[in-house]
């Protein structure tokens, strides 16, 4: 894999881009590496800049009064004492802010403060902008909010009876926001002829990003009139298409700069009621206007995992093979839309993609309840059914009696295949991640062997490198890079990515010196800003390495196409002999034959004008053409497999998680430091999610968060976290930049199952549900089935399934009925 | 409260938005600072110093965040107020590197990757470097033990060993500078 290769569809090849092909063939000189990255010094320094580090003279503080109330009218709102309070500037409530908004298309159903009603406790009524955040707050305390409360409901099983006011004006019928049901061959008769018929429930609990920066923004009205924000967000994007909508301002006139963010995680992904009413305050009061949330209320933003009531029904037939596989999915999407549509598809999407599945259907309902929205974490609704999937394996394993390895191993999905529900797998490295892990555990010794109290636990995942299809459905490009070539040799990279910590401005700078042959050092980074840099989509769906990488590269390569002409001529050599590396280009022959990089720069500036290029990214056609093919289709997947060992204590019911072995298909390393950085965090997220991180509300009728704190809100500390043995497989994915695929959410997923195949190797008892805590342990120890279950599934009421051939059935990837794509934007 | 300001106006309950003007000691140099009397350290010295070095997570002392060295030790900014502050020597990210560069321990949470975001990154700093000064080689117990109170969502804690240990053997490999 090259990198001209990767800009496939080009202009002919030149000598000069077949000399860059070789140059690459020849080795890498810093992809795969670790330098360090390009913003850490700034980070370690305290130099970074971060949303709630940003002033600027005459700046207003904002605080936002959220209702106390989960679902209630709003009847009347004043306030005039507030108003009159000494330093306070102004004083906004929904009347002010008319137009909805939302991340998808099919969702628009926020206000930037609520209008008629509140939906959950933490909703936002009013905002207040003063001259300092204490005068702010006291003037909170001034608004009179009258409400007329209405049932609210908390719970899926009770919302799907719809027998309260719904939540919302909109949605599949009453509190059912979506309903979604798809077969992929004949289930019923290859869950019929299974030797072995698994049939259980799980459920997953909510839980959520936890980043450390509280969610900040700053926004501004410059003279002209024009808006700027400066915020603390993964999707300057679409922010930026949400703004300019409420406040109904041309995008023109509206500028958004993502800062750095102090940790996303997926929670800084949609765009957020507080960041358009700042925009607004600003502009009504013409003074810059910052608002920075407390902890507490990052609580309320949430945005999280949703909690998720599964049955899986899973055939096997005696030698292993799945026959079939019927997953129903119940998700408790709180309040609001937020991606939740996406968060529905993507609970029943990527169930195929790791072990070959003949025949599937999925069920899925998403519900309102009157709690904070749920959204987008880290694996985007695919470590719910991931958990479910990976312990049927297990159970699977035990009754036929083949090793969990094994079992896994006899029916990887093939690479470069197209599954029952039509995704195209590229590079399928999980066979290699499975055999390290097993290797590097001792799994062969210890599985069944380990004393009583100890076990060892396997399970395997998948995740997308980005979503094929963007949200607003459009034929542009999903990522774009200009570069700009200074005479001294510095390279100006412009690119709308967002760095979030995983190391997103390292990957572009990356790329770009690569080709370039130039330092890491030699590269100014300029990201996130709508202004300035061309859009990239956002920092979610594990996209930004895949698209963000080749479209670097196919900026860098026209870059030094134009470079390389010059210097072929100065230097009298042949285009394809040219090599770019360490600040020079030279002739591979005669490395001596060469001139600097700043020296050939000039040289092509003198001869072509301003040397500035621009690549972009557009994701290859996706074969599922159904109704709802929208979700799951990627340009590559990664894989994961992990062992974990654990120590489980038969009195307290606790669980110790003691080493983790994890193996990750990366494809390529860019950066070889910051993929095993991501791998390592992803590791301590699943730990919080396996063992002690939940979303918990008070089980009466007032829905409030229990535990809003970093205190109360169990987190993994130093003295949680397991020795852990990473494992890189390389295996070059042909759509990924330099072969590169994600690592961002996909090690996270194969964790908590894992830990809950352990506990049942340590203890013989199976619990099916998160996080694994003492109690539910003990409950699943004293329990003659030995479990821990949620109650049964109620019934999702589906009432049309859309049937769609599968590849073996002579399928084409449409569904009967449509026979063509449908216009339902429902991506990442 | 028994500090007084500087000029001898002392903050009083009946007039709580009179500023307090004292001098704080600041990576080893002095500032006139005038601030409302019920801020806490971390908002001084973000606010009316422009140290922004200095982050918050919670404001509630639950994350570590927010930790600064005072008289050495770490100390949550968020939980002192700035007047308990006087006359005590506060120490902050922006004064661990020097005209030669990066401290050890800055240098090693870079090149090894333990600072992702970034974000919980100073706080981490300051507790490790208030280890080290009491414990040249800690081991590896220590450090955990020693770090529990500091929260990081990014990276599993495992580079943030590596790099306090590699700082530690840098400080001590012979003609470390400090």
């Amino acid at each position: 894999m090259s990198a001209a290769d990767a800009s496939k569809g080009d202009a002919p090849r030149t000598p000069e881009a077949e000399g860059l092909a070789e140059q690459l063939r020849e080795g890498y000189r810093l992809i795969g590496r670790s330098p360090v990255k390009v913003d850490g010094p700034a980070k370690v320094t305290g130099a970074t800049r971060f949303a709630d580090d940003l002033s600027l003279p005459r700046m207003l503080h904002a605080k936002l009064l959220r209702s106390h109330v989960a679902h209630a009218r709003l009847v009347r709102i004043d306030t005039s004492a507030a108003e009159a309070l000494p330093g306070v500037v102004a004083v906004l409530t929904g009347e002010a802010l008319p137009t909805s908004f939302g991340i998808l298309p099919v969702s628009q159903d926020e206000h930037a403060l609520c209008r008629d009603k509140v939906r959950f406790v933490g909703d936002p009524v009013a905002a207040v902008a003063a001259v300092d955040e204490e005068t702010a707050f006291e003037a909170l305390s001034h608004i009179r909010v009258e409400y007329e409360p209405l049932d609210p409901v908390f719970e899926p099983a009770e919302a799907i009876k719809n027998e309260i006011e719904p939540i919302h004006d909109y949605g599949d019928d009453g509190n059912v926001h979506k309903r979604v049901s798809m077969e992929f061959g004949n289930v019923a008769a290859a869950l019929d002829e299974s030797d072995l018929l698994l049939d259980h429930e799980f459920f997953y609990e909510g839980n959520t990003h936890l980043p450390m920066e509280q969610h900040a923004t700053l926004a501004w009205q410059e003279p002209d009139g024009r808006i700027t924000i400066w915020s603390s967000t993964q999707t300057p994007h679409y922010l930026h298409r949400a703004t300019s909508k409420v406040l109904g301002l041309s995008p023109s006139r509206v500028r958004i700069i993502a800062c750095p963010n102090g940790g996303g995680f997926g929670g800084k992904s949609d765009p957020f009621n507080h960041e358009i009413v700042v925009a607004e305050l600003a502009r009504r009061t013409n003074r810059p206007v910052k608002i920075c949330l407390t902890r507490e209320e990052v609580f309320y933003c949430h945005r999280g995992r949703h909690p998720v009531h599964m049955r899986a029904t899973m055939g096997f037939r005696k030698d292993g093979r799945i026959t079939g596989l019927h997953f129903r999915t119940l998700l408790d999407g709180g309040a609001y839309g937020s991606y939740g549509v996406a968060s529905t598809y993507y609970t029943g999407a990527l169930q195929t993609v790791t072990y070959e599945i003949p025949a599937y259907r999925f069920d899925g309902v998403r519900t309102f309840t009157n709690k904070p929205p749920c959204g987008p974490k880290r694996g985007h609704g695919t470590p719910q059914p991931r958990f479910a999937l990976e312990i049927q394996m297990d159970r699977a394993a035990e009754a036929l009696g083949i090793d969990p390895a094994d079992l896994r191993l006899m029916q990887l999905q093939p690479a470069h295949g197209i599954t029952a529900n039509w995704l195209r797998i590229g590079s399928m490295g999980l066979g290699p991640c499975i055999e390290k892990v097993v290797e590097g555990s001792g799994w062969r010794e210890k599985r069944g062997k380990l004393p009583r109290g100890r076990g060892i636990g396997l399970a395997c995942s998948s995740y997308i490198c980005g979503a094929g299809l963007p949200i607003y459905w459009n034929a542009m490009p999903h990522s774009g890079v200009t570069l700009k070539l200074d005479r001294g040799g510095g390279v100006a990279v412009f690119c709308g990515e967002t760095d979030i910590g995983q190391g997103s401005d390292t990957v572009l700078a990356t790329c770009v010196a690569e080709i370039l042959g130039v330092d890491l050092t030699d590269i100014r980074v300029t990201a996130a800003d709508t202004d300035l840099t061309p859009v990239d989509l956002g920092s979610y769906s594990s996209r930004v390495t895949l698209m963000v990488g080749n479209a670097a590269i196919q900026a860098a390569e026209r870059a030094r196409e134009i470079v390389a002409r010059t210097a072929g001529k100065t230097l009298g050599v042949p285009g394809n002999r040219l090599r770019f590396a360490e600040g020079r280009v030279f002739d591979v022959q005669d490395p001596d034959r060469g001139i600097t990089f700043s020296e050939a720069v000039s040289q092509a500036e003198a001869e072509h004008g301003t040397i500035a290029t621009a690549g972009s990214y557009t994701p290859p056609p996706t074969p599922g053409r159904y109704r709802g093919a929208g979700v799951g289709p990627s340009p590559a997947y990664s894989y994961s497999a992990a062992v974990v060992e654990v120590d489980v204590d038969e009195e307290t019911g606790v669980v110790t998680v003691d080493k983790v072995w994890i193996a990750h298909d990366i494809g390529q390393s860019i950066n070889e430091m910051l993929v095993i950085g991501q791998v390592e965090g992803s590791v301590y997220m699943g730990l919080g999610e396996a063992l002690m991180e939940e979303m918990t509300y008070r089980p009466n009728r007032f829905g409030v968060h229990k535990i809003p704190s970093l205190l109360d809100y169990k987190s993994p500390t130093t003295k949680e976290m397991p020795e852990v043995v990473t494992y890189l497989v390389t295996d070059p994915d042909p759509n990924g930049p330099f072969g590169a695929k994600e690592v961002g959410q996909g090690p996270l997923l194969p964790m908590m199952p894992a830990i809950a195949n352990a506990v049942y190797d340590a203890v013989g008892v199976r619990v099916d549900m998160t996080p694994i805590t003492p109690e539910r342990v003990l409950k699943a120890l004293e329990r003659e089935d030995r479990r821990c279950a949620p109650k049964p599934l109620p019934d999702l009421r589906i009432e049309d399934t859309v049937r769609i051939k599968t590849l073996a059935e002579g399928g084409d990837g449409t569904s009967p009925r449509t026979g063509r794509p449908t216009k339902e934007s429902t991506a990442p | 409260m028994t500090v007084a300001s500087e000029d001898g106006a002392r903050p009083t309950a009946d007039d709580p938005r009179r500023k307090a003007h004292v001098i704080l000691r600041v990576n080893g140099e002095d500032h006139e600072v005038a601030f409302l009397p019920h801020k806490t350290l971390l908002e001084v010295l973000r606010e009316d110093m422009g140290l922004t070095g200095t982050k918050h997570g919670c404001e509630l002392g639950e994350c570590g965040t927010c930790t600064v060295l005072v008289d050495g030790e770490p100390q949550l900014s968020c939980l002192l107020l700035g007047l308990q502050s006087v006359g005590r020597d506060i120490e902050t990210v922006e004064g661990m590197a020097g005209a030669d560069g990066l401290h050890p321990l800055q240098q090693a949470f870079a090149e090894l990757g333990a600072a992702q975001c970034g974000y919980c990154t100073p706080g981490f700093l300051l507790t490790a470097e208030a280890l080290l000064r009491n414990d040249p080689q800690p081991s590896r117990e220590r450090i955990v033990e020693e770090l529990s109170g500091n929260l990081c969502r990014c990276t599993g804690y495992l580079k943030i060993y590596e790099a306090v240990e590699q700082a530690a053997a840098a400080r001590t490999a012979p003609g470390a500078g400090r």
